[in-house]
């Protein structure tokens, strides 16, 4: 379990930097709708999502019934439906930590442990529990520094949260890289760009989802043999 | 508003939350086999999700207004160029991240 520690630190510093400053900016919207920084710690904690919380601030600050934050939650997180996928035998393998894996797969993490290499010698679950308990501390951390100092920094930080864009564009490398069939890539940026150009920035994930699915379903007997690793 | 509204809207939020993530691990539970149609997507659909993601990370750039969506565009190109050739993580996005805070910060301003 030690032993995965320093690999695993070394996968996350890229969310480090992404999550300290999405943290950061989530801390500084809460403090400002009026809310002391124990309530960017326990939702940091308890909730752990980006997006998520970005919108709990308004729903907050617009007093929104329990039920509206129940439906839009539910909508704007619905992409991690999909991600599960992609680790339901892994994840079960790991006894008690599923658990925790399950609650902390966010959309970096689900990310990382996409194109998580292990190295020799090191526990392939244990790595990736570190990976999911450091992302998750990055977030809870970049929160509260926002919520506690606000919007007073030493130097100019703004563009930094590029870093998880540049993230996902090297995990997209990698996978255009590990793979010959390269239909699903295009798929999901052909399908995320056109929803994002008729639906707007707030509406396009969870068609542009829907469509991937779909599609991908069609070209199952098409492919399936050539993506199979 | 009340200490104890606020605590329920979070307990909601993260409840739902962990719904969504819960939900395949509920419907395939690792008893019985996964059906061969779930295990193709969850091994076809990490690349379409990631593309997705990238194209999630730009959603609010604003093509039509100057600079349309140029420093973006360019160091999502320079990061995914860069990580072709020398092919390590941390300089990709290091080096993407600095010259796109360079970009905002004082070419396009």
């Amino acid at each position: 379990m030690k032993k995965a520690f320093r690999p695993a630190f070394a996968a996350t510093i890229p969310v480090l930097c992404g999550y300290l400053f999405i943290g950061f900016a989530f801390g500084v919207m809460l403090r400002d709708a009026g809310f002391a920084p124990p309530w960017a710690f326990f939702a940091s904690l308890t909730i752990y999502a980006g997006s998520g919380q970005y919108l709990l601030v308004s729903l907050l600050a617009a007093k929104a019934s329990l039920f509206t934050v129940a439906v839009m939650t539910l909508l704007l997180n619905c992409r991690h439906i999909f991600y599960g996928l992609s680790f339901l035998e892994t994840f079960h393998q790991m006894g008690r930590r599923k658990w925790y894996m399950i609650f902390s797969l966010t959309d970096e993490t689900y990310s990382l442990l996409c194109s998580l290499q292990t190295p020799a010698g090191i526990d392939p679950a244990a790595m990736r529990f570190w990976i999911a308990l450091l992302d998750h501390s990055y977030w809870i951390a970049g929160s509260v520094i926002g919520a506690v100092i606000g919007g007073v920094l030493p130097f100019n930080s703004t563009g930094i949260d590029f870093a998880m864009t540049a993230l996902f564009t090297v995990i997209f490398v990698e996978q255009w890289k590990s793979t010959k069939c390269h239909i699903p890539a295009f798929l999901g940026l052909g399908a995320a760009a056109l929803s994002l150009l008729l639906l707007g920035p707030d509406n396009f994930i969870l068609p542009a989802m829907l469509a991937i699915c779909v599609m991908l379903a069609a070209l199952r007997s098409r492919f399936s043999g050539e993506v199979a690793k | 508003m009340t200490f104890t509204r606020t605590l329920a809207m979070i307990a909601v939020a993260a409840i739902c939350t962990f719904a969504t993530r819960l939900a395949p691990f509920l419907l395939f539970n690792g008893k019985k086999p996964i059906p061969p149609i779930i295990r193709y997507l969850g091994e076809t659909l990490p690349p379409a999700v990631i593309a997705l993601l990238v194209v999630y990370c730009v959603k609010n750039v604003s093509w039509s207004a100057a600079p349309h969506g140029l420093p973006e565009l360019l160091c999502i190109a320079v990061t995914a160029l860069l990580h072709v050739w020398k092919r390590n993580n941390l300089l990709s996005i290091g080096v993407g991240t600095v010259l796109y805070m360079f970009l905002v910060q004082t070419v396009f301003l």
